[in-house]
């Protein structure tokens, strides 16, 4: 690739562009409101997506408690329970988890990492939120509406999904959701096209691909990925709709409800599932990709090391986004297809595991000969590495097709997923946001209330989970409201239920501490500066803190250099950043 | 320093609670020994990188902390290095992978010579079906459903006259002898799952899925239903009885024929429609 400082010759155009495209607000509601700002409509979906995600938050805990005192707790009887996990789980995998990394992260990062003016299509992106806004609240709106919201798991499987032995499956519960699943994927195709377009052509002059910090990588594969995925989860929501409305029968075959010879017939409830997958699967990675780019960032800037193998770290994350596409079926080993097809998804899924492996190595091989400094972002890391790992590995159980079978649908499997795709991405969400807080707001977020977030939050969530696997060893299945008299279960396994459930309600706790924090040290943080970290990305060497609209000022960023100069032998400080032209040490060209 | 020190009790922590955990697999009464041994491989290999990983983590955190003068190396790649653990990684996966499909091939290979037996599921009740002795089911469809045919067994083919019908009853089975289960749901999906017997599969309205095992130990297994279908999910029980031959031929010939149970529908609907007609 060109080295960009060989041409800058006058053959390129003067650097100050006139920002004329952008819609420059005339209001107090166009700016804070009806924006067209990234950062605006970044903190709207982030805000939005916390909301929603304490509703999620609460609701499990009000599983916990039934877990764990069943019978105590009257108002938690099995529609209940079956609501709340539905809510729960796809709350957190969607409109939360989704939400936050692309939408929020997404809008906040691209354009300042890029070293772009805004996103590619501003109205489209505003669009973006409200339509996500509107899903959150239909979404919602299953709680108050007849028969409240769905309890068909957050697979939503027919035909009990849309039949009258699930809560919500012959009243409103099914539909809200399903209609709330279409407004996000639209909402989401609008938000997704513009970080994916403004990745490829908003780039600032010398922000090769192979510059690009490795946050921009792992958002744009993972929005490649979800625009490809949500399409299966559209269709599927749409044919169920039609299932359920109009009677038609793609996922129902012949079925004797309750003694009741239903009029459906010759549908195919597998299909869904396919359908399902393989949206879910890639889903996982839509989530962890964006997770994997920004922790790389986290441990590169606090150890003061360049990301060791960036190379090798950008191909592995385009090749899991490109095999995730081909693993689906491990979530059905015991779906009832045909059983052969175990062969082709145990070895697809297993091989995921060699590219995640080398990320991992390359983590740890980064703070090696680092100069770790423990700050709360490479706490949140490193919290990340240990339960990444340990959740990554037992993913290893489940992806092995015959040891799958045991296990499948018990407890290991929510310990497991819990472990992988909800506490390692949300520590690096806490991690991201104690890093980016001070670019957003200016301010620094308050260091002991975030030490205390952080240690209950890592040793509460491996405690949590870490011994539920063994539930699942034991043979406890999961989705039961309760376990009642079962020969095979011990009573000690009620005594470490518990024990489960007062962990969740004390990390539970930390997070209102930490949503406490954020309001806190909006006023009263410490003054962060333009660039408290000595980061070299360009999101820090904007000239104003918060970023003003438009990000630069008169003149776009041009970059020289990867986003990884750090401790270059013989420059004058720890860090390079990406917009400083050589300087006192060499320089290096990752796609060279 | 604490960092150090916690990140090294996570990681000894968890091995000790894995080895001293009283929450562990059911003892085994099928022929799935294979499976628990694959666990165990992958146990050993998976926890042996889970330890490793974080000891270096915590001794990286030890040795390279900041402090003040103090610089990181520079060092963007290390080919050798990528490569070398690259391959090992591959072994390690190849080595659980490999075990894992050729006991895969077993799983999904029926022996010869296999009886078969019929389960099937409905919200929220476990029947059972099996051959009479002819030793063939009949065929099923689920719109022959309904009075006296809770199961949807074709009355029109022979093979299915002498079929055993166990309605929300137990299941027994002969110990020593493999077993195909057919599984079908007439409903929603539901899955048959006795954790002693490491086995399991989904139910689905509309097809016909399998697994097969051959008991080991004789006794009595409770039969719970692993796929969420619907509020009484919890609440679908059954049992399953592992008997030695005698036992099992005395219980086979307690069992009604799918004849016999028609007879005796149509002679309770006839008493039952001769004292109210407005049926």
């Amino acid at each position: 690739m060109v080295d960009i400082r060989s041409d800058a010759s006058e053959a390129i155009p003067p650097s100050e562009v006139e920002d004329v495209e952008l819609y420059h607000p005339k209001s107090w509601w166009t700016k804070y409101v009806f924006s067209q700002d990234a950062k605006i409509i970044a903190i709207q979906y982030s805000m939005t997506a916390t909301a929603i995600g304490m509703v999620a938050l609460v609701l499990s805990w009000l599983m916990r408690l039934q877990l764990g005192f069943p019978g105590t707790f009257d108002f938690i009887d099995a529609d209940h329970y079956y609501q709340f996990i539905t809510m729960h789980g796809m709350i957190m995998v969607i409109y939360l988890l989704t939400a936050l990394f692309l939408g929020g992260f997404g809008n906040y990062l691209i354009p300042l990492m890029v070293g772009a003016r805004d996103m590619v299509f501003p109205y489209a992106n505003m669009l973006s939120y409200w339509l996500y806004l509107l899903a959150v609240l239909v979404l919602a709106a299953g709680f108050f509406a007849p028969g409240g919201p769905t309890g068909a798991g957050w697979t939503l499987y027919p035909p009990q999904a849309i039949l009258s032995g699930t809560p919500g499956g012959k009243d409103w519960g099914i539909l809200l959701m399903l209609f709330s699943l279409i407004l996000f994927i639209i909402g989401f195709t609008m938000g997704g096209l513009n970080y994916v377009v403004t990745v490829l052509q908003g780039r600032a002059r010398g922000m090769t691909l192979m510059r690009m910090p490795l946050t921009i990588w792992g958002i744009f594969t993972a929005t490649v990925m979800a625009l490809l995925a949500f399409p299966a989860l559209f269709v599927a929501a749409v044919m169920m709709l039609f299932d359920r409305l109009l009677g038609t029968s793609f996922f129902m075959p012949a079925i004797v409800e309750m003694g009741e010879q239903l009029q459906q017939g010759g549908g195919s409830p597998i299909l869904f599932q396919h359908l399902f997958w393989f949206f879910g699967h890639p889903e996982v990675y839509i989530v962890a990709l964006p997770a994997f780019g920004i922790v790389s960032d986290l441990i590169s800037t606090h150890a003061r090391k360049n990301i060791f193998g960036y190379r090798m770290m950008v191909w592995a994350i385009v090749i899991i986004g490109a095999l995730s596409f081909i693993v689906w079926a491990h979530h059905m080993y015991v779906s009832g297809m045909n059983p052969k097809f175990g062969f082709f998804f145990a070895t697809t899924t297993l091989i995921i595991a060699v590219p995640t492996a080398i990320k991992v190595y390359n983590w740890v091989l980064t703070l090696w000969r680092g100069d770790i400094h423990l700050s709360l972002p490479m706490l949140f890391a490193l919290a990340f590495i240990v339960t990444f790992v340990n959740g990554g590995l037992t993913g290893l159980f489940l992806g092995n097709v015959v040891v799958d079978v045991p296990l499948s649908d018990t407890m290991f499997v929510v310990a497991h997923f819990h472990m992988v795709m909800g506490v390692a991405p949300i520590l690096v969400i806490f991690g991201a946001i104690y890093h980016w807080y001070p670019k957003v707001t200016g301010r620094m977020l308050n260091e002991a209330m975030g030490q205390i977030h952080f240690w209950v939050t890592f040793l509460g969530a491996y405690l949590i989970f870490f011994p539920m696997h063994y539930l699942g060893l034991l043979g406890i299945p999961r989705r039961y409201h309760e376990l009642g008299e079962t020969a095979f279960i011990p009573e000690s396994a009620h005594t470490l239920n518990a024990f489960i459930s007062v962990m969740a309600l004390t990390v539970g706790a930390a997070q209102i501490l930490f949503l406490f924090n954020l309001v806190w040290s909006l006023k009263k943080g410490r003054e962060a500066g333009g660039n408290p970290w000595r980061a070299t990305t360009l999101e820090w060497q904007t000239p104003q803190t918060p970023p003003a609209h438009g990000n630069w000022g008169k003149e776009l960023p041009i970059v020289y250099r990867w986003a990884y100069d750090y401790s270059v032998p013989g420059a004058a400080e720890d860090f390079i950043p990406q917009n400083q032209p050589g300087l006192g040490g060499p320089t290096r060209e990752a796609a060279s | 320093m604490a960092v150090v020190l916690i990140l090294v009790f996570v990681a000894v922590g968890s091995v000790v609670f894995h080895l001293f955990s009283p929450w562990w697999w059911t003892p085994i009464a099928s022929n799935w020994n294979y499976i628990d041994n694959t666990i165990i491989i992958t146990f050993w290999i998976t926890g042996f990188v889970f330890v490793a990983v974080v000891l270096f983590v915590a001794y990286c955190v030890f040795r390279f902390r900041h402090r003040p003068g103090n610089r990181a190396a520079y060092e963007p790649e290390n080919k050798k290095l990528e490569v070398w653990l690259a391959s090992v990684t591959s072994i390690g996966v190849a080595a659980m992978l490999a075990p894992g499909l050729f006991v895969w091939h077993q799983f999904v290979t029926v022996p010869p010579g296999t009886t078969e037996v019929e389960v099937v599921g409905q919200q929220w009740l476990w029947s059972f079906r099996l051959p009479g002795a002819d030793g063939k089911l009949g065929t099923s469809n689920t719109r022959a459903i309904g009075d006296g045919n809770a199961l949807g067994v074709n009355p029109d083919d022979a093979n299915g006259l002498d079929d055993l019908i166990i309605e929300g009853g137990e299941l027994h089975l002969p110990v020593g002898k493999p077993v195909k289960m057919l599984l079908r749901s007439v409903d929603v999906l539901h899955d048959f799952y006795v954790p002693e017997f490491r086995a399991k599969m989904d139910m689905i309205p509309g097809m016909e899925t399998y697994f097969w095992f051959t008991p080991t130990r004789t006794g009595t297994f409770e039969v719970l239903c692993a796929e969420l279908c619907g509020t009484g999910h919890p609440q679908m029980r059954g049992t399953v009885v592992v008997d030695n031959e005698a036992d099992y031929q005395t219980w086979l010939q307690e069992q009604q024929t799918f004849t016999q149970l028609l007879a005796a529908r149509q002679e309770q609907t006839t008493i039952a429609s001769s004292t109210s007609s407005s049926k």
